[in-house]
């Protein structure tokens, strides 16, 4: 097991991939900021917190989106996956989505999460924030906007993020 | 947060053969398909690759519209097929019917049959998930589910509540699979009606009080689930008339008005309004009758979910 960010690198990380959404997003005024049910939370959490104390005056609509019913692999996969509480009470018509997921890997997840997006409006843009990118891996033409570290691994190793309010610390390791 | 990740049967044939477990499963499930029916876009694509036939040798409104709509906002291809006007009345047999369309590629089969243990039939001999939308006077899986769903939404939770079912206890499949659930999950449940229309030994057998007087019995209630007299299920005469059905048993504002307390009211549906049902009290702020309703899509969509992935 191989460390990537310690918990002093993940607080670093996270807080320059808020300064990158401040930049691009200045006043917040037609941006939304969507999570990922269920590990993209904790992450979305935390920027959301950032932001809201880097533009307090903004008043930005904040959701999680869970992707279950819109995974391609129901009746490919092994096990039934259960859905998680999608909590959307906004239309994102015309609005700029900055979605954020944990890590990036086969772009199956994001697949998923931009037809679930859909369902609540036609969006006027959409940006991708991720904590990792697990490049050389995609499935699809999905590449992040946002990129808090990237890495080279083998399939078979594993990335594991480790988040201090459901394990105990900050940690994101490598699993071989 | 989750309990298991499937449940712990193959088919919904009742409430009898599932564990709590899967009951809750069921909820948890449910409440994200209730969330996904209140958006503009009512639809998941989850099923596209699923296709449901809906079976109904028996007449249906409510159960058979709600399969149809849970089945096509799950995104899946629908068949429908009724007993009237079918080869069954030409003398085609049970299975020789489904197997004709099964061999059509359908992956999962939603029935409704007069017949007791019809379901249970099915599934010794076919090989795809069965749903039981109500065999004979045996049980009415989704009902209970969806009604023990309903309690749970108006009144938190279903543990410790005090259930009252009322009236035609002997020929409803709704008062026995409502049974197995509620007390599954905790409930206090007691039957009241008439002596004629409550079985014999049923509290001994289901763990239920019985009880002769509906006013003491709904004083008790937290919840009272009116059953509709199903005079096309009995064949000899257990009560005069169904007027004095209707004052004797008959749930209506006045009754209510005296418990000095307000009980949550609900109705399987179709009602017949004014025999064990008062039109004020069924339209009323305490009836959850459509509430009912409206979850028996979120609650179906669950069950579907959970039973039509196919092995790899």
């Amino acid at each position: 097991m191989k460390s990537i960010l310690t918990d002093r690198q993940l607080a670093i990380t996270i807080e320059r991939l808020s300064h990158q959404l401040v930049e691009n997003h200045l006043d917040f005024r037609d941006t939304v900021v969507i999570g990922l049910q269920p590990r993209g939370i904790f992450l979305s959490d935390r920027i959301y917190r950032h932001l809201q104390a880097l533009v307090p005056s903004a008043n930005i609509p904040y959701g999680k989106l869970d992707i279950t019913f819109y995974r391609d692999d129901y009746n490919s996969g092994k096990t039934l996956h259960l859905p998680n509480e999608t909590d959307m009470d906004f239309s994102i018509d015309n609005k700029r989505v900055i979605l954020i997921d944990d890590v990036l890997y086969t772009g199956r997840t994001i697949r998923s999460a931009m037809d679930a997006m859909l369902d609540f409006g036609r969006p006027a843009k959409v940006e991708l924030c991720v904590l990792i990118d697990r490049r050389f891996s995609r499935e699809l033409p999905i590449q992040p906007d946002y990129t808090g570290r990237t890495i080279d691994a083998i399939i078979t190793e594993r990335v594991k993020v480790l988040w201090n309010e459901r394990d105990g610390k900050d940690e994101v390791v490598l699993i071989a | 947060m989750h309990l298991r990740m499937s449940l712990s049967v193959k088919h919904l044939l009742g409430i009898r053969e599932l564990t709590r477990q899967d009951i809750e499963l069921v909820f948890q499930t449910a409440d994200q398909f209730k969330e996904v029916l209140q958006r503009p876009i009512k639809k998941v694509p989850t099923l596209r690759d699923t296709t449901i036939v809906n079976v109904f040798f028996e007449n249906s409104t409510r159960t058979r519209l709600s399969f149809e709509l849970a089945e096509k906002r799950l995104g899946a291809d629908v068949m429908n097929f009724s007993a009237s006007g079918s080869s069954v009345s030409k003398g085609e047999t049970l299975i020789d019917t489904v197997n004709n369309i099964l061999s059509m590629k359908v992956d999962m089969v939603v029935m409704r049959h007069s017949a007791t243990g019809a379901p249970h039939f099915l599934a010794k001999h076919i090989n795809v998930p069965i749903v039981n939308a109500g065999d004979g006077i045996n049980e009415h899986p989704t009902q209970a589910l969806l009604d023990a769903f309903s309690i749970r939404e108006r009144l938190g939770s279903v543990e410790g509540k005090k259930i009252a079912i009322c009236g035609d206890i002997m020929h409803s499949r709704v008062a026995l699979s409502n049974i197995y659930c509620l007390k599954k999950l905790g409930a206090e449940v007691t039957v009241v009606g008439p002596p004629t229309l409550i079985p014999k030994h049923i509290g001994n057998a289901l763990g239920v009080n019985v009880s002769y007087d509906i006013k003491e019995t709904l004083k008790w209630a937290d919840v009272a689930n009116v059953l509709r007299i199903q005079l096309e299920r009995q064949n000899m005469p257990l009560f005069s008339t169904l007027r004095e059905y209707s004052l004797a048993y008959g749930v209506n504002r006045k009754l209510l008005d005296s418990l000095g307390k307000d009980i949550v009211i609900m109705h399987p549906g179709p009602i017949n309004r004014g025999v064990e049902l008062s039109s004020d009290v069924a339209d009323s702020g305490q009836s959850i009758i459509l509430d009912q309703v409206e979850n028996g899509v979120a609650t179906r969509m669950a069950v579907l979910y959970l039973l039509a992935k196919k092995e790899n």
